[in-house]
């Protein structure tokens, strides 16, 4: 598992991909602060938060296009199922590399916060904290849809827009929600809602019934790609 | 050490793999020949863990694929059909990623130059695999197979695609391979598993047709007598003088024509040499013979035809199937 795991993360950086996905994520989280809070000249730092947050579904599908759709692709998919490696273990690594590139990148975007600091008499870090600490729950949940998405198909291009199709549904959930009149199918949307989960975090509250959510639907998608391929096998 | 037995992969209603059971020894390099699509690759993916079988059995090392896969897949070190190649990896990066995925313990330097050694790839080891010639990425492939020093190596259609020269070297280096590992190759080049492999199983549309050594079936060549004869005098008087010699069973001519000669295909009795009362009964006549050779039956024959009784024998079955519904 181990070796996949720097494999993968080796290879992020002997293709363009991993660069792509470091410039453009901190180009488009760097756009968004200077927006939020330069423009704006304010120290709230929660729009910033809610705009990445709507970036990450075109910038983590560069992350995961490629997980497994190119291993069946190149067939190099035929190794990784013949090595004596659990299929528990293959999944694991992908996501672990993944997550390891999306939050070096993230804790790099950190750096925003201190020079706005200084300019801030008062600066509400608990509020920054937690929602970065949300914003690593997100982008965990996102990368396990993707690594899911990947291994459905063998084209890259279709496993990035099926993933962003996927992450901008749940997303966008919680904004029709107030379209609907039907109160049991606005707390259903509310309950399945990534966006809706988040807003405790923005203020500074550790939201232990959100981490579960994020946690497991991140768990269930990565089981989901082991059935996959569980399913592969056998039919 | 191999053991597959009434193996069958079925998709919806097609049969893949029907019922096929055979068994490697140990050391023992056995070629699995099939046109294509007879099921070779599904057969070794199954063996390999890669696929999963509908039912029966395969068991490497006395332990089944199934139940134990990740004791069974060390065992085995696999070149599919396609060398599965990272191409954005350099072929040491490569080595030393497969020897850690393999969990390997042997001394990581000395065993993947030994590995680099035998498959000659040393000279290539620092660079990228997509620059690489198919030769050398089809020799990668195999190198990869051999990280770990599996005891038993699969390899499907090693040489698909290499150049006369290279074909020579793959096979001489699975010759070499063979003494100390026990080897199944698939492929459907007939000369090959002549020159390489103890024993040949043949498939056919997911059935196993025959699986005997290849000295057996290089026998029944040779005991098929045919030979080419050129005569020169007029075609039709040959070929009733021909087909007249005592121990011919069949004369034919066969068309070819040069200047005032033509050619006949003969088929001689079993154990019986007819060259010289053939010589003789055309000098008789004062037609000089001015060629003779010997036509061995080859193995694409010998394959052609087991395929043929088997179309054959099948047929019978379902005629035989048919009667027997009549009769009731």
């Amino acid at each position: 598992m181990f070796a996949i795991f720097k494999r993968e993360l080796h290879s992020y950086f002997t293709t363009p991909i991993g660069y792509v996905f470091m410039a453009v994520f901190l180009a488009v989280s760097g756009f968004c602060f200077s927006i939020t809070t330069l423009q704006m000249q304010s120290s709230d730092v929660s729009t910033y938060f809610q705009f990445l947050m709507f970036a990450y579904i075109v910038i983590i599908p560069l992350l995961t296009m490629k997980t497994f759709a190119e291993e069946r692709r190149t067939r190099t998919e035929q190794l990784l199922l013949t090595a004596p490696v659990s299929l528990t273990g293959m999944v694991m690594a992908k996501f672990l590399a993944a997550f390891t590139m999306f939050f070096g990148t993230l804790v790099v975007s950190a750096v925003y916060f201190f020079p706005l600091s200084l300019y801030t008499e008062e600066m509400n870090w608990s509020r920054v904290w937690g929602s970065m600490f949300a914003m690593v729950l997100i982008g965990m949940t996102f990368i396990s849809i993707g690594i899911f998405v990947s291994s459905l198909t063998e084209n890259q291009f279709t496993a990035s827009l099926g993933t962003i199709g996927i992450l901008l549904a749940l997303m966008i959930v919680a904004m029709v929600n107030s379209l609907i009149d039907s109160y049991v199918v606005r707390s259903v949307l509310d309950w399945i809602s990534i966006y809706s989960r988040y807003a405790n975090f923005t203020y500074g509250i550790f939201d232990f019934g959100a981490v579960v959510y994020y946690i497991s639907i991140c768990v269930v998608f990565l089981f989901l790609s082991v059935r996959v391929f569980e399913k592969r096998r056998w039919s | 050490m191999i053991e597959i037995s009434h193996l069958v992969k079925r998709y919806g209603a097609k049969f893949a793999v029907d019922d096929i059971s055979f068994s490697v020894g140990k050391g023992e390099i056995v070629g699995f020949l099939g046109p294509n699509g007879a099921g070779k690759s599904t057969t070794m993916n199954i063996l390999t863990g890669y696929l999963s079988s509908t039912s029966g059995t395969a068991t490497v090392g006395g332990i089944d694929i199934l139940e134990n896969p990740y004791e069974a897949k060390k065992l085995i070190g696999f070149l599919p059909e396609q060398p599965p190649l990272y191409v954005d990896m350099k072929v040491d990066e490569y080595l030393n990623f497969i020897y850690e995925l393999k969990k390997c313990k042997l001394n990581r330097e000395k065993h993947l130059a030994e590995v680099c050694e035998v498959t000659k790839i040393s000279d290539v080891r620092g660079r990228m695999i997509k620059n690489l010639s198919k030769g050398y990425k089809q020799r990668v492939g195999i190198a990869q197979a051999l990280i770990g020093n599996p005891k038993v190596l699969i390899f499907d259609e090693p040489t698909v695609g290499l150049d006369p020269k290279q074909i020579i070297e793959i096979r001489n280096l699975i010759r070499n391979l063979g003494t100390d590992h026990t080897i199944i190759l698939s492929t459907h080049i007939l000369p090959e598993v002549q020159a390489v492999c103890d024993r040949i199983v043949i498939i056919n549309q997911g059935r196993l047709i025959a699986d005997e050594k290849t000295e057996n079936i290089t026998r029944v060549v040779e005991e098929n007598r045919l030979y080419s004869v050129k005569v020169c005098g007029p075609q039709r008087e040959v070929l009733s003088v021909l087909s007249k010699v005592p121990g011919v069973v069949r004369a034919d001519a066969v068309g070819e024509r040069e200047l005032d000669s033509f050619t006949y295909h003969i088929e001689s009795e079993p154990g019986v040499d007819v060259r010289k009362p053939l010589f003789f009964a055309l000098s008789e006549h004062n037609w000089p013979i001015i060629g003779l050779e010997a036509v061995g039956m080859s193995l694409e024959d010998v394959f052609m035809k087991l395929m043929d009784a088997d179309a054959k024998k099948k047929q019978r079955a379902s005629q035989n199937r048919a009667g027997a519904r009549d009769n009731r």
